[in-house]
This record gives C-alpha cells, sequence and structure tokens, in this order.
C-alpha cells in the first residue's frame, strides 16, 4: 500500500527516525502512543512498530507482517530492497568457532569484512571483533593490550595478536540480566538480540566480560550504497538507534551453510569455523588435535570460541 | 468520605499553590532548572545517547551513578522507622513522615534517572509486569523495577493517609499504619540490596563482584539520609511551628556515628583484601585511588571521600561535637558529598574503567548529562517542597477540613429584614 509515497525522498527529520514508518495515515491518535513518539525523538513511530511484541511471542502470521513492514521501512529509508529473514537454527547444530593465535597477524581484514557484511553504523564506526595487540613477553594480559595500534606493517616485533568478539557462551551472562528478555541464546549456540525489543539499558554491556556487546549511542549511519541487503532479523537488518547490537556468527549467512564474513576474509587462515556436533567439521578437528584455550574461563561462561595455537 | 477526600486533594493544591515570595521564588527556581533539563532531554532525546560521554567502555556514567545514591538515600527512610516504631520512641516518631516524604523524593528521582538513561524510552511498557516481558527472577534488574515501584506505594499510601487523617481530624488506625511502616523496614533493605546485586551479580567486573557491596551500600546509605534529615529538621524548628527536640536530632547523629564507623570499616575491609593480595584485580581499585597508566582523573575525588567521611565520623562520634550545632552540620555537609562520590561515580567509574578487554576510556559526564541530572534533582526537590508545604500544616493541625480557612469563606452578611 501506499508504494508511490514511501519510495519519496526520505527527507533528514525522517532519516534521524531510524527505521519508523512513513505512512501518515497508520499513526495512532491515542495518549499512549503519542508519549511514545514523543519520547523516541524521531517524530514518527508507527503503531505497529510501538505495539509490536518480542520476537519469541511472536505467531507465523505475525512475523510476516513485521517482516514486510520492515523490508517497506528500510526500502523507504535505503531506496533498496533489504530481505530480511526469518531462518531458524537447523537441527542438530550447533556453532563453534577457533582461533590460531599463532597464525593472526593482526591485519583487521576481519574487523572490516564485519562491519561490511553487518550493516553496522559507519560513523561512528561500529565493530564488532577487536583485535587486541599483546606482548609476547606478558601473554595473554588483558592490562596490557594495545587496542588502537597503528604501525606501517603488521605484525609488529615482539607481539601477537588477539581478536576477540562474541564468544556465544553456553552460560551467557548477557542474556540471564536482561531485564526484558529481548537477547536470548538460539538452539544452535548463537546469542542474538531483538532489537525491536531491546529497551537500551545496557545492563548486557556491563555484565559482558569480552565488550562484545555495542550500542547505538547515536543514529546509526549507513549510507544507502552500502547496505547489505541479506539480511535476518536477529542478525544484520539495519538497527535502529538507543539498541544494543553484537556479533551473531554472521547467523543470516552461517545458517545458510556459508561461513561468516571473517572466516572468509581472514588471509592467513586463522579462523575456524563448523558445527560443534559433527564429527568430521573443521572444528571438531581442531579441538581433537590441538589444545584450546577459552577467554576467562574462570568465569564460567563456557563460550564456544576456542583459541588455539596451531604451530 | 469521597467528598472529604476530594476536599483534601482540592485543599492540598490550595495551599501548594499560595505562599511567600521566599516560597514563590524557591519554586520558580527549582522549575527554571527542570526547564533546563528538559531541554538538555530532548536534545538527548533528538540526537541519541551519544550526546552524553558515556561510550562502550563505560557503558554507565553520572545517570546511573545518581541513581544508584538516591537509591540509598530512599532507603535510609528507615533510619529513622526503626527507632521510632520499634522501641517506640516518641521524639523521633513524629518526625518519620518526613523521612518517608524524603523517600518519595528520591525515588521519583532514582526512576528519573533510569528514564534517562535508557536508550528507547518508548519502549518503556516492555518493562511492566504482564503487559511487557519482565525476565524476573533472573534479571536483578527486573527485581529492582518490583522493590523500587513497590517502595514508592508504600511509602505514598502512608504519608497520604496519615496527612488525610490529620486533615480530616481523626486518629488513624493504628492497626493499619503500623504493620505497613514495619513493613517498609524490609522493603527498604530489599530496595538497596537489590540494587548492590544488580551490580554485585556481575562476574565480568571483579570491581562489584564483592560480597560485601550489599552491606557497604546500606551502610553508606545510613550516613547519607539521615544527613540531609537532619539538616531539614533544623531548617523546619526554624520556620515552621513544627517542634523537633534537641533529643532527637541528637539521637539520629549518634546512630549515624555508629553506621559511619561500620562504613568506614568495611570499606577498609574491601580497599585491604585488594590492594594486599594485588591480584590482577587491583587494576580498578589502583584507577580508583591513584591513577592508572597516567589516567587519573577520578583520584581526587577518591580521596576527597576518604577524607571527609573519616572527618565526619569524628565530628558524629564525640559526644561534644555532635552536640555542636555548627559541627554537627558541617559534618553532615561532609558525610553527605562524601558518600555521593563513593556511591556515584566512585562505584560506577571504577566498575567499567578499565574496560573488559583492558582499554581505559576516561569519562567525565558531558553538559547534557550533568543538565539533565540538575533537572531531574529539581523535580525530586520540587516534590518534596511541595509535599513539605502541605504537610507542615496538616501535621500542625492549623489547615484541617475544619480549620485554617480564610474569613471570606464566611456566608454574606444578610440584610436587615424589612417589615
Amino acid at each position: 500500500m501506499m508504494d508511490g509515497k514511501l519510495t519519496s525522498q526520505p527527507d533528514s527529520a525522517q532519516q534521524a527516525s531510524g527505521g519508523c514508518g512513513l505512512d501518515r495515515r497508520d499513526f495512532l491518535g491515542t495518549g499512549v502512543a503519542a508519549v511514545a513518539t514523543a519520547l523516541t525523538g524521531c517524530g514518527t513511530l508507527s503503531k505497529e512498530e510501538f505495539l509490536q511484541h518480542n520476537f519469541q511471542e511472536l505467531s507465523k502470521e505475525e512475523v510476516l507482517s513485521v517482516i514486510a513492514r520492515l523490508e517497506k521501512e528500510y526500502k523507504a529509508k535505503y531506496g533498496r530492497d533489504v530481505k530480511v529473514g526469518t531462518t531458524p537454527a537447523m537441527p542438530g547444530v550447533i556453532f563453534g568457532y577457533a582461533l590460531d593465535l599463532s597464525r593472526c597477524i593482526g591485519c583487521r581484514r576481519c574487523v572490516h569484512a564485519c562491519v561490511k557484511e553487518n550493516n553496522q553504523s559507519r560513523s561512528p564506526e561500529v565493530q564488532w571483533i577487536r583485535v587486541l595487540e599483546l606482548d609476547k613477553e606478558e601473554g595473554v594480559n588483558l592490562q596490557h593490550a594495545e587496542h588502537y595500534y597503528n604501525p606501517d606493517e603488521v605484525p609488529r616485533e615482539g607481539h601477537f595478536y588477539m581478536p576477540v568478539q562474541c564468544q556465544q557462551c553456553k552460560k551467557p551472562p548477557c542474556v540471564k540480566v536482561c531485564p526484558v528478555g529481548a537477547t536470548w541464546r538460539e538452539k544452535d549456540g548463537i546469542t542474538v538480540v531483538d532489537y525491536n525489543w531491546c529497551i537500551g539499558c545496557r545492563y548486557c554491556m556491563a555484565a559482558c566480560p569480552y565488550g562484545a556487546r555495542h550500542f547505538n549511542w547515536g543514529e546509526p549511519n549507513l549510507p544507502p550504497d552500502q547496505v547489505n541487503p541479506d539480511t535476518h532479523y536477529l542478525g544484520n537488518r539495519p538497527r535502529p538507534k538507543g539498541v544494543v547490537e553484537k556479533c551473531t556468527f554472521c547467523v543470516q549467512r552461517t545458517r545458510k551453510g556459508l561461513y561468516p564474513a571473517c572466516v572468509e576474509i581472514c588471509p592467513t587462515g586463522s579462523r575456524k569455523f563448523g558445527n560443534l556436533l559433527d564429527k568430521e567439521s573443521e572444528i571438531r578437528y581442531v579441538l581433537e588435535n590441538k589444545r584450546v584455550f577459552k577467554l576467562k574461563e574462570e568465569l564460567n561462561t563456557q563460550p564456544n570460541f576456542f583459541y588455539f595455537y596451531g604451530v | 468520605m469521597l467528598r472529604n477526600f476530594r476536599r483534601f486533594i482540592t485543599d492540598t493544591v490550595q495551599i501548594v499553590t499560595h505562599g511567600s515570595r521566599y516560597y514563590y521564588a524557591w519554586v520558580g527556581f527549582l522549575l527554571l532548572l527542570i526547564a533546563v533539563g528538559s531541554w538538555a532531554y530532548i536534545g538527548q532525546l533528538n540526537e541519541g545517547l551519544i550526546v552524553t560521554r558515556m561510550r562502550d567502555q563505560v557503558s554507565w556514567g553520572f545517570y546511573i551513578g545518581n541513581f544508584t545514591f538516591l537509591v540509598g538515600v530512599a532507603a535510609a527512610a528507615i533510619m529513622l522507622v526503626i527507632p521510632a516504631y520499634i522501641y517506640d520512641w516518641e521524639p523521633i516518631k513524629e518526625i518519620t513522615i518526613l523521612g518517608e516524604m524524603l523517600a518519595i523524593s528520591a525515588l521519583v528521582m532514582c526512576l528519573g534517572f533510569v528514564m534517562v538513561d535508557i536508550g528507547r524510552p518508548d519502549r518503556f511498557w516492555h518493562i511492566m509486569p504482564f503487559v511487557g516481558r519482565l525476565n524476573w527472577p533472573q534479571s536483578m534488574l527486573a527485581w529492582d523495577v518490583l522493590v523500587l515501584n513497590a517502595y514508592l506505594v508504600l511509602n505514598y499510601f502512608v504519608v497520604t493517609y496519615l496527612l488525610y487523617c490529620a486533615y480530616t481530624e481523626r486518629h488513624y488506625v493504628k492497626k493499619l499504619v503500623t504493620p505497613l511502616v514495619l513493613l517498609s523496614i524490609p522493603m527498604a533493605v530489599s530496595i538497596h540490596t537489590v540494587t548492590a546485586y544488580l551490580y554485585n551479580g556481575l562476574g565480568a567486573r571483579p570491581f562489584w563482584n564483592s560480597a560485601i557491596l550489599a552491606p557497604r551500600f546500606l551502610a553508606s546509605a545510613f550516613c547519607s539520609g539521615p544527613a540531609i534529615l537532619l539538616i531539614l529538621l533544623q531548617v523546619l524548628r526554624k520556620t515552621t511551628k513544627l517542634s523537633i527536640k534537641d533529643e532527637a536530632i541528637f539521637k539520629i547523629a549518634e546512630l549515624m556515628a555508629y553506621t559511619m564507623g561500620f562504613n568506614l570499616f568495611l570499606t577498609a575491609a574491601e580497599s585491604f583484601k585488594e590492594l594486599y593480595s594485588g591480584t590482577e584485580h587491583v587494576v580498578y581499585f589502583q584507577y580508583l585511588l591513584f591513577g592508572l597508566k597516567g589516567h587519573n582523573t577520578l583520584v581526587p575525588y577518591a580521596w576527597a571521600s576518604i577524607l571527609f567521611g573519616f572527618v565526619a565520623f569524628i565530628l558524629f562520634l564525640v559526644p561534644k561535637f555532635r552536640t555542636n550545632w555548627k559541627l554537627l552540620n558541617l559534618g553532615c555537609v561532609l558525610i553527605y558529598a562524601s558518600v555521593y562520590i563513593e556511591k556515584g561515580m566512585g562505584l560506577i567509574i571504577p566498575g567499567l574503567t578499565p574496560d573488559a578487554l583492558g582499554e581505559i576510556y576516561v569519562y567525565t559526564p558531558s553538559f547534557t548529562e550533568i543538565a539533565v541530572a540538575a533537572g531531574i534533582f529539581a523535580i525530586g526537590f520540587l516534590v518534596f517542597t511541595l509535599m513539605l508545604k502541605a504537610a507542615v500544616p496538616m501535621m500542625l493541625g492549623e489547615f484541617t477540613i475544619s480549620r485554617g480557612r480564610k474569613a471570606t469563606e464566611a456566608p454574606p452578611a444578610s440584610d436587615p429584614i424589612q417589615a
């Protein structure tokens, strides 16, 4: 409905509204919705968006209508067809990740491939992977980590590199603390966020021992020509401001049998990914033949993300 | 009954909208601050929380620091209730209602600080029980929402009921009030314990993940909350006919001395454990007390807090000092400042610095954060001022359903009857 209107150039105010519906006839004049609209500070908030319930509680029909609404909103905002998938976890799959610390050279190609794939805000740029430069003499000691290393060439003499992203814990503290159940662990072991349910309290960020959760402090700035149109509701679809986001092991790709973007881009083959339940998988090979460790094991978060020294 | 209650409401409105020049000036000043705060908050709504200086590394800041401090102030109302009701100590009993009004104002500010801190205030209904999806009993924040609101309702009901009884010149029903007031004691403990557990339960943050965090919260709350009341009681004695005995004030001061000593002891115990064992967890204490890698923003505040706390303790401990009004008031200001630093920024910032991956992001509040906070404090002060304005004449029996009215309400004189 109203397609002609929706493709019109979004003005700056509408751009700042972050995925709010544009069809004025959809708006309710009810008091609650009006107050809520004022609170978003964006001036536009459709009744459907305001009243949308937690993704886990939606019926199939409701999911379809939510997806249709989101795709319409993205079309209006970016002028492109963005597909929002809802592919569920595959049965018999739990994703695991292993990272070879002796191979990683700290080039940060994974960081940028991730940003491109997952539609993060470009300015300020949100990065889901943080590569730490560590002293060889100190080993894995985070208090000696250099976050903003920028030499002409990597690896630097006397250093090694440790990329950190969501560890997809079996006992995720972030999920436990969320006051509204806006984040949960899926059956394939991926912790996801419902960006339409998150209230932005950032308790999960305080709870995460890996700095893996990121907040949209301002309106995400995603230029239309840089949008990755192949998205997942629980993954890389464009986010509104004021909500938390995180690495999902590229749920939009991995549930279709593709590697995460960071695995695919890595020039040194440091990144291994696969199904922990499949005995023939590369991840199981690593677990069987290398000695692995988990970051901050003592916190008992039980990550499905393993580090190892391959050589 | 209903008609009386309606009159109670309209009369209350009548009282709070009429006052002296000073009253208008004070209320006007608060309204001005609220306007500034609202203006800053509208800016924050439009731009997002990016107008604060919080970032992914330090994801909570000034707002949550103030929230935590004020939960303590709200909890401290019981400081007066315990001796008043358990020991049936009359001199304090009369002023318990003031403590409860203070609790209400503090809670209003607490909820305000939470509201301005969340990224999507338009989704507030998600956190409402039954309507939304409250992650209870897992999330400590869900617990906090429940206990804070319950405590607010409880105090609000007791205060309103007591004033309504005074207004209608009836004695309150003791069987109703006493259990509620007694209930408010564990409730007050619970709001502060749950708020402490909010931080305490995070294994990712060693600075907070300490078993004595909740006891420390309670001990420091019982210092700062009554400090406000002690000053307030003196002001009320001077400006109204409310008679508050010296005895009551000194008794509260004495109780405060014990909690202050206990608070210092707990702080020392925590510091000893961290500094002496010197494990990797010591970095947060180092950041707070000595600075880390050349970053020492918090250091002067941390030491000021310790110094103020210690001096205030001495002032309250020695009877000769605490019965000297000047020294007593100095002690109140010092302990208030000490706890404000310790429980506000001194708790939140070193909890998050260095961050989970060892990065040091130096946080200081932005102008927006300070303006919004000033607005919320002004709302709290306004709520307290208005409640006080109506409550004092009712408590004194100066203004009731039958008394305190102006003569203009007399019927017009009738003309003599013409024969």
